[in-house]
């Protein structure tokens, strides 16, 4: 069972040791043999009950993991992937959303599938989930502000489910939603951005194996600021394109508006594929900055040089043979 | 106590106090390894925004002798100017060490590439000149008229300032327009004076 009511038994998700903490254990471990056993102890105890959520059962590897990519590409700290969050719905700065998501509720979600296909309806989260194996997928993350990540991130292939719903063959796009809730959602106060926040694929890009429907990270359920209860991740485009808090998905035949592009289209296309040839009109998109990454000796990360497609160019240039990039970016 | 020593023994170490306070703050953030997940952004944010902040401070001087006619205020202008170019300057230097360590054709490029960073470094080399020429030999030296007339530079590097602020940002966003708007407010009120001098000239002629 996916979603567990928590019983008594149960062991309190502020219990449970933090992630970052627990994937280091073996630092904690060299370094208790150094000093004492009893120094060892402390850092397990620690625990932030707004980090820790549920652990998710069942999931299955794949062949996206960290030993798949670089040998510089080690997996971002979990208290960095939590705490540093584009998330306007809940304010514009980047500690916002995990400061003013804490009380977000996501179950229970409801889904509404709609447009062009067999099955259209209002699916609640667990029916949208359920049938699906949960995977893992440990992707690169590339935010169009020249920041990176590496997410350990679980979910199930979009492309799954879209065989479920059944898109007619009318269907040449797949449109995404956020959900609108200024009571819950204070940065929906303000006008930043048309809400409701709107995403949306080619048909192709969508059914790429590479494209997830997350619902968690580092073996647990998505934290509320990092797009709960579900989000897209399309690791080979910047990270605007991966929409959170998902509530209506709807197969079109036309190119659906999305939010960054009708704000500003000079700067934001539809496609924005990760690309460091073509420049952002107020920055560079040559170089990234992993943040967690090597420090020089200022103790700063340098920037290091962006791939092509965020370097998955294998599983994904073949659907922009002959198009051009600098005009479609 | 004296007026005139109440102001150089309690004001002006209070306004010292208050301007270092910012960069007590980060240098505290700094030790305690507080400066979130992308520490060259967060220094780079932190510092800009107290620049911009100590430098409408410096501007609201003489708005506040207008409106209050309390002229002794001047003698803060000076102080809180080279406070607003002391920030400005770790700004920089963040964003050169820190953001692009030292990586000096990818500052150019920036520089002649985006119109936010040229403004930017317009009110730099403006704000520069105003630092080289604040103490009062330089007024003897370039002569009253002249010293005032290259002082007036600070309206346009506040410009360059505050439309360099509203380009970083994205979307439509509230606080770089209020930081705009504040400095319109400030300019504005210089324009009483002026217009009620001219009308004077008028009626004498």
């Amino acid at each position: 069972m996916l979603i567990q009511a928590r019983k008594k038994s149960d062991v309190l998700s502020s219990e449970i040791t933090l992630h970052s903490v627990f994937m280091r254990r073996r630092e904690f471990l060299r370094a208790a043999a150094a000093t004492s056993a009893a120094a060892a102890i402390g850092p397990f105890m620690l625990s932030d009950p707004a980090m820790a959520g549920m652990k998710l059962p069942n999931v299955q590897k794949t062949k996206w993991t960290r030993e798949s990519l670089g040998k510089d590409d080690d997996l971002t700290p979990l208290k960095d992937v939590t705490t540093y969050n584009n998330f306007y719905e809940f304010g514009t700065g980047k500690g916002d959303p995990a400061r003013k998501s804490k009380d977000f509720k996501t179950k229970p979600w409801t889904v509404v599938v709609d447009g062009e296909c067999d099955k259209p309806g209002r699916y609640s989260f667990e029916d949208l989930i359920k049938p699906h194996e949960l995977q893992e997928r440990v992707y690169r993350f590339r935010c169009v502000e020249a920041w990176s990540m590496v997410i350990p991130w679980v979910g199930v292939p979009l492309a799954d489910i879209i065989k479920r719903l059944g898109p007619t063959g009318n269907a040449k796009y797949v449109a995404f939603e956020t959900l609108v809730d200024p009571a819950q959602m204070p940065g929906q106060k303000y006008a930043i951005l048309k809400w409701p926040y709107r995403e949306g694929l080619r048909m192709d890009e969508a059914m790429n194996p590479l494209t997830l429907m997350a619902v968690g990270l580092y073996g647990e359920e998505l934290p509320n600021q990092n797009g709960a209860p579900i989000r897209l991740v399309t690791p080979w485009k910047y990270g605007f394109k991966s929409i959170k808090s998902i509530v209506r998905i709807s197969f079109t035949e036309k190119q659906p508006p999305t939010s960054w592009n009708m704000s500003a289209s000079r700067e934001y296309g539809f496609y924005s594929n990760v690309n460091p040839l073509v420049n952002h009109p107020r920055w560079s998109q040559a170089k990234e900055r992993r943040l967690g990454g090597p420090t020089n000796v200022f103790g700063f990360v340098p920037k290091r040089p962006t791939l092509m497609f965020n370097g998955y160019e294998e599983e994904v240039a073949a659907m922009y043979k002959g198009m051009n990039l600098a005009r479609n970016y | 106590m004296t007026p005139n020593n109440r102001i150089r023994w309690i004001a002006k170490p209070a306004v010292w106090v208050l301007c270092l306070a910012p960069l007590g703050v980060l240098v505290w953030r700094i030790v305690n390894q507080d400066l979130t997940a992308n520490p060259a952004e967060f220094m780079n944010r932190y510092l800009g925004e107290w620049a911009l902040r100590i430098l409408w401070l410096a501007l609201a001087v003489t708005p506040l002798r207008i409106i209050t006619s309390w002229n002794q205020a001047i003698r803060f202008r000076r102080l809180l100017g080279l406070f607003a170019f002391f920030y400005v300057t770790l700004h920089v230097s963040s964003y050169v060490v820190a953001d692009q360590c030292f990586d000096w054709l990818a500052i150019w490029n920036d520089i002649i590439k985006r119109t936010y960073i040229t403004l930017g470094m317009g009110a730099l080399v403006i704000l520069v000149a105003l630092a080289l020429t604040s103490w009062g030999a330089m007024v003897k030296r370039l002569g009253g008229k002249n010293w005032i007339r290259l002082h007036r530079g600070v309206y346009i590097a506040g410009v360059c300032a505050a439309i360099h602020f509203i380009m970083m940002r994205k979307g439509f966003q509230i606080e770089p327009l209020i930081y705009a708007g504040i400095l319109a407010a400030l300019l504005a009120t210089r324009l009483g004076p002026i217009l009620k001098k001219r009308q004077a000239q008028k009626l004498r002629t």
